[in-house]
């Protein structure tokens, strides 16, 4: 249905078809407040090799789309309904059995707090060699040196000794480098990078950032980088998805969302962001208003109550009645016609950014 | 949530008079104990969490502070609101040493100097209504102004856009930005002259952040109130600050004016911060490439800081020179007015790209070296 690259369904080994794609996903808390739609409606496809940048901002379910592929949300409050397919495979319908199967195997994750993914307990080694031990059959010999050669991979000093130390002996970016060790240990087809730099310092974000794209280009894994920093995903992304409130508002390749982006909310959030290069004299332009609470979401387009923009749109309160759909391949979900996101852009956003 | 409301606290009043800084720190100095041992429990060592550090900041003037975690700038940001007492050195605000001052002595210089914090949710007392936490600092000082407690509560909430029917209500009725927005209150309450704002908007979503240092930037010029701005966001500290000094393990290693410290940096280490700032590139060819320099490990404990420079450990141009003597916090050659650099082999004025990148982290050489073959 939607392909994110130019060159989608070229045919690759491991079968026909995106790694993995989700088609119409849906997902539902129920809490004692009400029902949460935290991700409503939403399709993509990501290709083996490439790298696929989410961004959005807390609250707009980046997190919970990737926690359901992985079938980490709790069953009880939880409402699915679309498809995840990976490599052909529904997801959402698997057993728990086949889930065990795939995660950290086929589909590993990086978290944002290395410290709380990591368990406290057992030494750093242990923790890379066990998903070995269990996916492969090895032995458990075979099973630490493998940990510990993927330790000397991703950057750790002295792997051999370094294996044996528990988390808290690491400093903050050898956790998340002994993360990323973890989730490349078995040589999954797709990672899931949630927010992983964000708990990080600049001077180690950008280590860390390049090792895994260095990483990538070895492993060939696909990968979701979740993030709210648009100058990280510019960094790492092939293909772009912003999402608000629970949806997808634009897709295109990394170039053309952030250099000729059509959704006035990746407008607004390129105009809210200082850059190092960015012009002094005039004050940041910030989106006006606050993320919409996802109990009772706004009706029509998600954003309308703070876009500045509606009254340009054909049809008086069109934004307000109607949503608008993110069609497939490179688009953005606005009323607003083609032409006019072009000239605005150009007229209007660009010349702002300095 | 309007901006353009009328401020209204008196401007320049008796501020930076003939010259002399609003605030001057000079080898401030904190150390942390760190205790061991059984049964009886000794002082070890010490985190040297700041170590002499001299700055100044002027009446009505934005300095920012910038440094990655561990560097000292939040306990900089404590000493200089005494809510920690330095080890040695001196803060001297308007000419008087407030350094050891007792609660008494401190009394009335408090309300002069205000502080903001990061986490708008666990700095409001969730159990007070807004009014409350915004008139608390007048009652502590008993300050009556004109007409009454409640109405200045009420301007006070219409300059930082928040609407002044809602001083009744209590903190988990609002969002994270708008409760950054009550904490800003709160610090003007007291017109106060100096306000340190630690990591103030880092809390909050990209499109909230900009509204809060839009409503700093604000105050600052409208009330001429002073700002010491600590952040590790590059790209805010460069929007906010006209002075900005770079912190690292305790130590300032450069500081000057924003323009000399983004476009003509001297030290490796500020080199280094500006090119693992991720950026995204609006230009339509990728012309304007900046320099890229990948350090290696992590900042070292500031338990037992290297010596001679603190940077010597992860810098590409360490000497032995560098481990035996710590270089002074100067104007070296090259330097405008007023950009003091601590190091002895400084880098080119420029943050344009390098003919080759320094790669010093060895996983990332090592991959990239297989690569390139």
């Amino acid at each position: 249905m939607t392909t994110l690259t130019k060159e989608a369904g070229a045919p690759h080994p491991a079968g026909a078809g995106p790694l993995l794609a989700v088609r119409d996903l849906y997902v539902s808390f129920r809490t004692e407040d009400g029902v949460v739609r935290a991700v409503d409606g939403l399709s993509f496809d990501l290709e083996r090799g490439r790298t696929l940048g989410i961004v959005g901002e807390s609250g707009s379910g980046k997190s919970v789309t990737n926690l359901t592929i992985l079938g980490l949300h709790n069953p009880v409050f939880t409402t699915v309904d679309g498809e995840i397919l990976l490599d052909g495979r529904e997801l959402t319908t698997a057993r728990e059995s086949e889930l065990e199967r795939l995660r950290g195997n086929k589909v590993a994750m990086i978290f944002q707090d290395p410290l709380t993914a990591l368990s406290p307990y057992y030494t750093v080694g242990r923790q890379i060699a066990e998903p070995y031990m269990k996916h492969t059959g090895a032995a458990k010999k075979e099973a630490w040196q493998r940990a510990v050669d993927m330790l000397g991979k991703v950057g750790i000093p002295n792997p051999r000794e370094r294996a044996k130390d528990y988390p808290h002996q690491f400093s903050g970016g050898m956790r998340q480098r002994a993360m990323i060790a973890m989730a490349l240990v078995c040589d999954p087809d797709l990672l899931i990078a949630d927010e992983p730099t964000t708990a990080l310092d600049v001077t180690v974000q950008a280590q860390i950032l390049d090792l895994l794209k260095d990483l990538q280009q070895e492993f060939g894994s696909g990968i979701i980088f979740i993030t709210h920093d648009l100058g990280v995903i510019a960094d790492m992304a092939d293909d772009i998805m912003v999402m608000y409130a629970g949806g997808a508002v634009e897709r295109g390749t990394t170039d053309e969302v952030l250099r000729a982006p059509r959704h006035p909310y990746t407008w607004g959030l390129l105009n809210s962001m200082p850059r190092l290069d960015s012009d002094l004299g005039a004050p940041l332009s910030p989106i006006p208003g606050t993320p919409p609470s996802l109990l009772n979401p706004p009706s029509g387009c998600r954003f309308h109550p703070r876009c500045t923009f509606q009254d340009r749109v054909e049809g008086a309160g069109r934004c307000v009645r109607e949503r608008p759909l993110l069609a497939p391949d490179r688009s953005s979900a606005c009323h607003l016609t083609e032409d006019q996101k072009r000239t605005i852009f150009l007229e209007e956003i660009k010349p702002g950014l300095g | 949530m309007t901006e353009e409301n009328v401020l209204t606290a008196p401007r320049g009043k008796d501020a930076g008079a003939d010259g002399e800084p609003l605030l001057r720190v000079s080898g401030l100095t904190k150390h942390f104990p760190v205790k061991g041992g059984f049964p009886i429990r000794r002082t070890v060592g010490a985190v040297q969490a700041v170590d002499g550090i001299d700055l100044t900041v002027h009446a009505g003037e934005s300095f920012g502070l910038v440094g990655e975690s561990g560097c000292g700038k939040s306990t900089t940001g404590r000493l200089i609101t005494r809510l920690l007492e330095p080890t040695s050195g001196s803060i001297a605000y308007r000419g008087r040493d407030i350094g050891h001052a007792t609660r008494k002595q401190l009394a009335p210089i408090r309300s002069e100097i205000q502080m903001i914090f990061q986490d708008p949710y666990s700095s409001l007392n969730p159990r007070q209504t807004v009014g409350k936490i915004i008139s608390g600092p007048m009652e502590i000082n008993d300050i009556n102004p004109e007409g009454g407690r409640e109405k200045r509560v009420r301007e006070l909430l219409e300059i930082v856009g928040l609407n002044p029917e809602h001083f009744n209500r209590f903190p988990h009725e609002f969002s994270g930005g708008q409760r950054q927005r009550i904490g800003v209150a709160r610090a003007l309450a007291l017109e106060p002259k100096l306000i340190v704002a630690d990591e103030p908007v880092s809390a909050l979503d990209v499109s909230i952040q900009a509204q809060v240092v839009n409503l700093l930037q604000k105050v600052q010029r409208e009330l001429g109130i002073a700002f010491v701005f600590i952040a590790h966001d590059l790209a805010v500290v460069r929007h906010f600050s006209q002075r900005v000094a770079v912190m690292y393990l305790g130590k300032i290693i450069e500081v000057g004016d924003r323009d000399s410290i983004y476009t003509r940096p001297r030290h490796p280490y500020t080199h280094a911060l500006l090119s693992a700032v991720p950026e995204v590139n609006l230009a339509d060819d990728d012309s304007g490439g900046r320099e890229r320099i990948r350090l290696a490990g992590d900042v070292p404990s500031p338990i037992s800081p290297p010596s001679g420079c603190r940077f010597r450990t992860r810098c590409w141009k360490a000497q032995d020179r560098c481990g035996t003597e710590e270089p002074p916090l100067v104007r070296i050659p090259g330097n405008r007015e007023g950009h003091l650099t601590a190091c002895h082999f400084p880098e080119e004025p420029t943050i344009e790209a390098r003919d080759e990148d320094i790669v010093l982290d060895p996983a990332l050489a090592a991959l990239e070296e297989g690569q390139a073959e």
